[in-house]
């Protein structure tokens, strides 16, 4: 028997493995946050925080869910693995919230619906589902829209490329510019449209608009792709917020909905919301539920419970979904509170003339400003001021209390620095 | 409920490299080691397979003969082409040593290995302490890469240390390794998805580069992990009472598995079986590889209502005191009809190899 002792063999590695493994950028968000703690300023405020703050600035947990977390706990049931699909308990929950119960789609058995890693996981199953059934269609996002859209598109190498959204000079939405790309683009190509509280603008077509959206998108035959990670919390309501979706459905269409409770139920770290197809036939949706299934597998094998349960007990029992719907128009309501003050104060201190009331037509977590990366880099040196440096600011971390500060800190970004 | 970094819970990785590499390891000191939060055992191995294919293009992944067919799965999946390593000898129900260790030999140097650091998936066969050091060895010589999948520590032996041996071994001989941790089993937390990734670099700079890497490739699948997994797995291990306790109710879960090995071999033998069934405890883990063809199976489930995948592997966490008689008759009975039926075409011998279900 040979001797295996330890003397270090002499194929001695000189090069490492991981030495052509570059540092990774710094995530864009990440930055602003650590910049904001390391900040000693009294007046310091942080607008670049994607998630809902009180008006004492603090992260809120909603009691509904705190309910819900008890009654888990009381239950006491397992932690047995989920099937690939998810709890059918949510599955179920998400379509009928987000199509309506009585939608004819949900009774005809033609969506299928996997519980997946909120809405990053579920744009992420969707996008390889397309690589790899649609190997050679592309992907339209808007411009701009989410960060990590692109990454998503990347990774799952679909190609992509955008249309026209925002139109800086009317801090609004650039429709005629959005409807000819969109009208450009090849056959059969998916179009990736924010249901609603578009990020970063808070930008969203008007009924009329969208009505025109799915006239293209239905003589193109594209396929209109929805990514809805604000149900209930853009209006307030959840009927309302899913409107545009309905609108899609109601004509017929095949429709992929990527969709997340990280905001509306601020259940951002369980990870939890559902990517959804609404197929021609219940055949269809089965075979397309298999193949979500397939990639899921070697992804995760299979989502985590927590937060599913937590979305179960809240929408399955008729006292706490009222009480969700009541937390959920409180969060949307100081939202809009927000920004009415903060127009407000923006009318009555620029003495300029300028019309500020692109902020009261934006609806959502953010508002684009327009204000350019300079004057926004000014917002932060000269007014402890943290935003993104597209111009966007979280009025999720925006209290009442500091509405006219942020006013005064607009104005003079806006006026003296160009 | 605010969003993880990207990379998780910086506690429950600590934690979790802890009992990986050891409480003192000097590579936890040196802050070597890239870690990230990931989602499970499935998790932790595709962002590894996801970091191989961007980063390491040329390379592919020995995967063994049988394995959890997932494995197959996530690295077709993450494109990194596959081949197989020799690992389970049908004939003795073991492992098929010699034809591991030629298959590491004639791999080309540097090659990517996946290997069960305990109790492995199907067969329940592992290598001894000495085969382990031995393949250490020769990977050593060849330059070859192991990454680990350790889906079982503490829940295999009863006791986390030990099932960690390989491992430790693999470090203490220098190489640099890849570890995909699960809590499932040891911590019965299967639905929460709660797992890590580490990868031991270079030095701590080189660990900071790829840890950025591994959480750019977490952020287009996921964002950043689930919370609640992390939050109950680092509460128990970084308080000594619940971890105390916790190692207490690993063993007993392992305990019990074994316990349950011993009985189902000890009712065949007393059954009078002339089949050899010393492979139920030599086998360790979750799963025994009966040696069961799937005409066999196939019979126990229809005439006797047990439930086991077609590759003749027995999960004993099903097997209780209350059925494991029945189990150990069915099993006895099933073989003998066979015997004096020696004209039925079904009849195979249990020394020929399980068919592969998994192509």
């Amino acid at each position: 028997m040979q001797n295996f002792s330890r003397v270090m063999m002499a194929v001695a590695v000189d090069i490492s493995r991981f030495e052509g493994v570059p540092m990774a950028p710094p995530d864009p968000i990440l930055g602003v946050s650590e910049a904001f703690r390391a900040d000693k300023n009294d007046l310091k405020l942080n607008l670049g925080v994607g998630a809902y703050r009180t008006e004492e600035l603090q992260p809120y947990v909603l009691n509904v869910v705190k309910k819900a977390e008890n009654l888990m706990l009381e239950k006491g049931e397992n932690k047995e693995y989920l099937p690939i699909e998810g709890l059918a308990a949510f599955n179920k929950a998400t379509a009928e919230l987000l199509f309506g119960a009585d939608n004819p789609v949900i009774k005809q058995g033609r969506v299928a619906t996997l519980q997946s890693l909120s809405g990053t996981g579920s744009l992420r199953l969707a996008a390889a589902f397309i690589q790899r059934y649609f190997p050679e269609a592309k992907v339209l996002i808007s411009s701009p829209t989410w960060g990590n859209h692109k990454n998503i598109f990347n990774d799952a190498r679909v190609p992509w490329s955008e249309y026209r959204y925002y139109d800086p000079k009317t801090v609004g939405l650039d429709f005629e510019g959005m409807i000819a790309d969109i009208q450009a683009a090849p056959d059969g190509s998916f179009v990736l449209l924010h249901g609603c509280a578009h990020n970063p603008t808070g930008i969203d077509p008007t009924p009329e608009q969208w009505e025109k959206i799915a006239d293209v998108i239905q003589e193109k035959k594209h396929m209109p792709f929805f990514d809805v990670a604000y149900q209930g919390f853009a209006s307030g309501s959840l009927d309302e917020d899913a409107s545009s979706v309905r609108l899609f459905v109601e004509r017929g269409l095949e429709v992929f909905v990527a969709q997340s409770y990280s905001k509306n139920l601020g259940l951002y770290a369980e990870r939890i919301g559902a990517i959804n197809v609404v197929c021609s036939a219940p055949e269809v949706a089965n075979r397309v539920k298999s193949q979500l299934k397939r990639l899921a597998r070697p992804m995760y094998s299979n989502p985590p419970i927590h937060g599913a349960r937590i979305v179960a007990n809240v929408v399955g029992d008729p006292v706490m979904f009222g009480e969700w719907k009541q937390e959920m128009e409180e969060m949307a309501g100081r939202i809009k509170n927000v920004r009415q003050k903060l127009y407000d104060s923006l009318s009555a201190k620029d003495k300029s003339g300028k019309d500020w009331s692109f902020i009261l037509r934006q609806i959502g977590m953010f508002s684009y400003t327009g204000l350019n990366k300079t004057q926004s880099d000014n917002m932060t040196d000269k007014w402890h001021i943290y935003m993104t440096k597209d111009g966007r600011i979280s009025l999720a971390g925006l209290s009442l209390a500091k509405c006219e500060y942020l006013a005064d800190a607009i104005i003079d970004s806006f006026h003296n620095i160009s | 409920m605010e969003y993880l970094p990207m990379g998780g819970s910086i506690k429950m990785i600590d934690e979790s490299l802890k009992l990986a590499y050891g409480e003192d390891s000097e590579f936890i000191n040196d802050k070597r080691i890239a870690a990230v939060q990931a989602l499970s055992g499935t998790g932790a191995c595709r962002l590894f397979a996801d970091f191989q294919r961007r980063f390491l293009p040329d390379s592919q992944i020995y995967i063994p003969t049988p394995t959890w067919s997932n494995h197959h799965n996530i690295w077709r999946d993450a494109q990194v082409p596959q081949r197989t390593f020799t690992y389970y000898h049908p004939e003795s129900r073991g492992l098929d040593f010699a034809g591991l260790m030629d298959d590491i030999k004639n791999a080309p140097n540097g090659s990517f290995f996946l290997l069960h650091a305990c109790a492995h998936n199907p067969t329940g066969v592992d290598p001894t302490e000495e085969q382990w050091r031995e393949i250490s060895y020769q990977f050593k010589v060849k330059n070859h890469f192991p990454f680990f999948d350790m889906a079982y520590q503490g829940f295999a032996s009863g006791d986390p240390e030990r099932d960690a041996k390989a491992i430790r071994i693999f470090l203490e001989d220098g190489h640099q390794i890849g570890c995909a941790q699960s809590y499932a089993k040891n911590m019965g937390l299967y639905g929460q998805r709660a797992g890590c990734l580490s990868i031991l670099c270079e030095d701590e700079m080189q660990a900071v580069a790829v840890k950025s890497q591994l959480q750019q490739i977490a952020r287009p699948m996921y964002s950043n992990p689930p919370v609640h997994g992390s939050l109950v797995v680092s509460i128990i291990l970084n308080d000594p009472e619940l971890k105390s306790l916790w190692l207490k109710e690993v063993k007993g879960m392992a305990d019990r598995i074994i316990g349950m090995r011993k009985a189902l071999k000890e009712n065949l033998e007393q059954l009078g079986s002339p089949l050899s069934w010393d492979h139920i405890t030599n086998q360790i883990g979750m799963f025994c590889y009966s040696g069961m063809t799937p005409e066999q199976v196939d019979r126990l489930t229809n005439e006797y209502h047990i439930y086991m995948t077609r590759n003749g592997r027995i999960s004993m966490a099903g097997v209780t005191t209350g059925n494991v008689a029945y189990l150990a008759n069915a099993i006895h009975e099933m073989f003998a009809s066979l015997r004096n039926n020696p004209q039925c075409s079904r009849s195979k011998s249990i020394h020929k190899a399980p068919s592969n279900p998994y192509p």
